[in-house]
């Protein structure tokens, strides 16, 4: 049927980005070869090449930690925190003056829309930066008594849901405290934290500082386990953030974790409808589902679930997914082929494990990676697609009748993230919040970021806290 | 007039408020320093330490529920009790580690002081490691540290008192629940100390009390899916220590690494915040 209105194309340009046919690794203030082969980042939305990156072998993530240590040692540890924090502020104004830039490649290397690109994660990275900008040279005002210090070198490893946003949570709180860092983004979406390092160029950061090395999983190990980092910081999936904290058993490395989650967004009978929906959308279908915190099962009250699961499929109907850079985009392009499979086959699981899917009617572009928002109803505890992170746009829709049974529910997961409650009630509010195994929990709101905000999980969601004054002591010897 | 013959005291386990001898039915022969004999201890088995766990899980709500106030007045009452029971613990310390009496009341000083110290944090922890948060929109945005649940912990092995009330009272204190293994070859006062707390209106289960070998049970201590962090301060064996580490990843635990020998010093707040998750709250404003 033909709508009475269709949206005109509102690409935005990729002019203002260049991006080199390759990139080496960004070691002691300057570009070198890597010696460990290269990958190739691709447009998830066209499946187009956009650049060749290096693969750091051995030898060059232990190139890149010699650098950070010498950095550490000869430079860093005696920059003041005044002078820190002025450096960090630079920072945050090139990423300001490089904003619409940095959107781009984001959505070109990572498939996300343009406008979450350049209305949350750029924003917030440039936000990072200044708010740790602002506490270099305040930490014995931070409550970790009166000498906090500086671990040595940060050894810092993040994933490709948002990559320069995870940048800026790791770097940003590490040099506030004085540490200086050796960073491997992911495999897939290496090229905003390459332009980062141009940034630093731009601030004038002292060489070494800021080690940008790329590569996957070899590369990411390596660097965990070089004997010469005093710190490990690591967001990704439980599976690795597990292995990781084996690894560095019996040793003196410090460890933090931001792993995966599987939250309940919880809706009572007495919520604003029409405000939840927004919610359960922001929740699950924000950035294609590829959200540790996403609010990917669903817990809605008996009596109004067939209502809100029907004003939440209308919902869905009206989203647009395709070109993630066109301005008028809500759903982009899932980041890889591998993660396409993954969400496909337990999405798979839920079909044959008897949960009813209904998929929202868009259609799928010919190239790149794309899954069309989904909603699993008739889902129960035991389901798979109720208990492991599928990590796209999918939601698992459960019910329940009381308060204690939406909480059992909600904390029966092996995960503690995050979660959501829906309540026009002030007094459950604050009783389902209390109650919540979770980090974070959004009360008739969800998937808000802040960089004053502690953000990070309970149980084998990890242990650490990115955000606010909280952060600080993952970089810190406190008292 | 010949010498009155004592009475000695049969040294049991301490599980949800509850003093069973091991399951297993064995004891280990605990001496002082010169090797005379003092008691025999439970040797506390797989068995036990998973029932410690199940306990502690089953008390942890409540303790956890119980306000700030009443939890430091139930730690306040654990000084209270210990005071009364001073020289019981001198002996007990001076016995196992060797201190002259002069030194062991300086110890169980310390020891008893110390619960006073933690007592008073109980209801000044929220407000010191919490607060709100200054986001850029329209939202309250609070955090708030939350015990962390059940915390296993290998006491100190030489400080066999003050050494493990300074690793017991921070765990406890902000509504974790405890499983701690005392030192090994001094748990004389650990297992007076369960006294002490059976005695101080702290509910059963929050603290939990095996005797035995480092060795045999902490693996099963660091491995339990149901324990939420691990305090190795006990744990001298360094190959030990990376294998309980290696456990403990399996579900995420929290580990707090041993690091220091001197239960003298200022406690500051490090071994509180390790037993801690920080919750943040989010709520739109004028919506």
């Amino acid at each position: 049927m033909p709508t009475p209105f269709e949206y005109a194309p509102a690409p935005e340009s990729r002019a203002v980005v260049t991006i080199a046919s390759s990139y080496g690794l960004f070691i002691d203030g300057e570009f070198t070869d890597g010696t460990g082969g290269s990958l190739k980042s691709i447009n998830p939305a066209t499946e187009e090449v956009l650049s060749e990156i290096a693969i750091a072998s051995d030898a060059d993530v232990d190139r890149a930690v010699k650098a950070a240590r010498r950095a550490y040692t000869r430079v860093w540890s005696k920059t003041s925190g005044a002078e820190r924090a002025k450096y960090l502020f630079r920072i945050a104004r090139l990423v300001q003056e490089r904003s619409r830039e940095l959107a781009v490649l984001e959505t070109l290397d990572n498939g996300k829309p343009i406008k979450e690109s350049r209305d949350v994660d750029i924003p917030l990275v440039a936000a990072h930066f200044f708010y740790y900008a602002g506490w270099a040279d305040k930490l014995e005002h931070a409550g970790f008594g009166s000498n906090p210090r500086p671990l040595g070198v940060a050894a810092q490893v993040i994933p490709w849901n948002f990559p320069l946003l995870m940048l800026a949570w790791k770097i940003a709180p590490a040099l506030a405290t004085g540490n200086t860092v050796v960073l491997k983004p992911a495999e897939t979406t290496p090229l905003t934290a390459l332009l980062f390092a141009d940034i630093c160029r731009q601030a004038e950061l002292p060489p070494g500082v800021v080690n940008i090395i790329t590569g996957a999983g070899d590369t990411g190990r390596a660097l965990v386990e070089h004997p010469d980092v005093n710190k490990v910081a690591f967001t990704g999936s439980t599976e690795v953030g597990k292995a990781i904290a084996r690894s560095v058993a019996g040793t003196d490395k410090r460890l933090t974790l931001e792993l995966g989650g599987k939250a309940a967004n919880i809706v009572f009978d007495d919520a604003p409808v029409d405000q939840t929906v927004e919610g359960i959308v922001a929740g699950i279908f924000f950035n294609q589902g590829h959200v540790c915190c996403a609010g990917s099962r669903l817990l809605v009250q008996e009596s109004i679930a067939d209502e809100l699961v029907g004003r939440l499929k209308n919902r869905l109907g009206t989203l647009r997914l395709g070109d993630p850079m066109d301005k008028n985009t809500d759903i982009g392009a899932i980041n890889s082929l591998e993660q396409l499979e993954r969400i496909r086959h337990l999405a798979g699981v839920g079909d044959d494990e008897g949960a009813e899917r209904w998929t929202a009617d868009c259609e799928l572009p010919a190239k790149g990676y794309w899954f069309a928002p989904t909603v699993f109803t008739g889902v129960t505890q035991a389901h798979r697609i109720a208990r492991e992170e599928i990590f796209g746009p999918v939601l698992s829709v459960l019910t329940f009748r009381t308060p204690s049974e939406a909480i059992e529910k909600a904390n029966n997961s092996p995960y503690g993230l995050s979660a959501g409650i829906w309540t026009d009630k002030g007094s459950r509010i604050l009783k389902m919040a209390s109650s919540m195994r979770a980090g974070v929990v959004w009360a008739n709101t969800f998937n808000r970021f802040d960089p004053a905000s502690p953000f990070g999980g309970y149980k084998e969601s990890g242990y650490g806290r990115e955000g606010g004054r909280h952060g600080l002591a993952a970089y810190l010897h406190v008292d | 007039m010949a010498s009155r013959l004592e009475v000695r005291k049969t040294y049991k386990l301490y599980i949800g408020g509850a003093f069973p001898r091991s399951e297993s039915g064995r004891t280990y022969e605990v001496t002082d320093l010169k090797g005379r004999f003092l008691a025999n201890a439970a040797l506390a088995s797989r068995k036990d330490a998973r029932d410690a766990v199940v306990a502690a899980r089953k008390a942890q709500p409540g303790w956890a529920g119980a306000t700030a106030y009443n939890r430091g007045q139930v730690l306040y009452r654990v000084a209270e009790v210990m005071e009364g029971r001073r020289a019981q613990f001198v002996d007990e310390v001076s016995r196992a580690e060797g201190h002259p009496s002069r030194r062991a009341e300086s110890v169980v000083e310390a020891a008893i002081d110390r619960w006073v110290w933690y007592a008073g944090w109980a209801d000044k922890i929220a407000q010191t490691l919490g607060g709100t948060n200054p986001v850029a929109g329209p939202y309250f945005n609070f955090s708030i540290p939350e015990p962390t649940g059940v915390v296993a912990v290998v006491a100190p092995q030489e400080s066999s008192l003050l050494g493990l009330v300074s690793v017991l009272a921070p765990v406890i204190v902000s509504g974790n629940t405890a499983v701690v293994l005392a030192s090994e070859l001094r748990p004389l006062a650990a297992i007076s100390l369960s006294e002490v707390l059976a005695t101080s209106d702290l509910p059963g289960g929050v603290i939990n009390l095996l005797t035995g070998h480092v060795a045999e049970v902490t693996p099963w201590l660091a491995a339990h899916m149901d324990v939420n962090a691990i305090d190795l301060a006990g744990v001298d064996d360094r190959a030990l220590r990376t294998q309980l580490e290696i456990a403990a990843a399996d579900n995420v635990k929290r580990v707090r690494r041993p690091d220091t020998d001197d239960w003298t010093a200022d406690p500051g707040l490090a071994r509180i915040r390790s037993f801690l998750e920080t919750k943040t709250v989010w709520h739109p404003i004028g919506v």
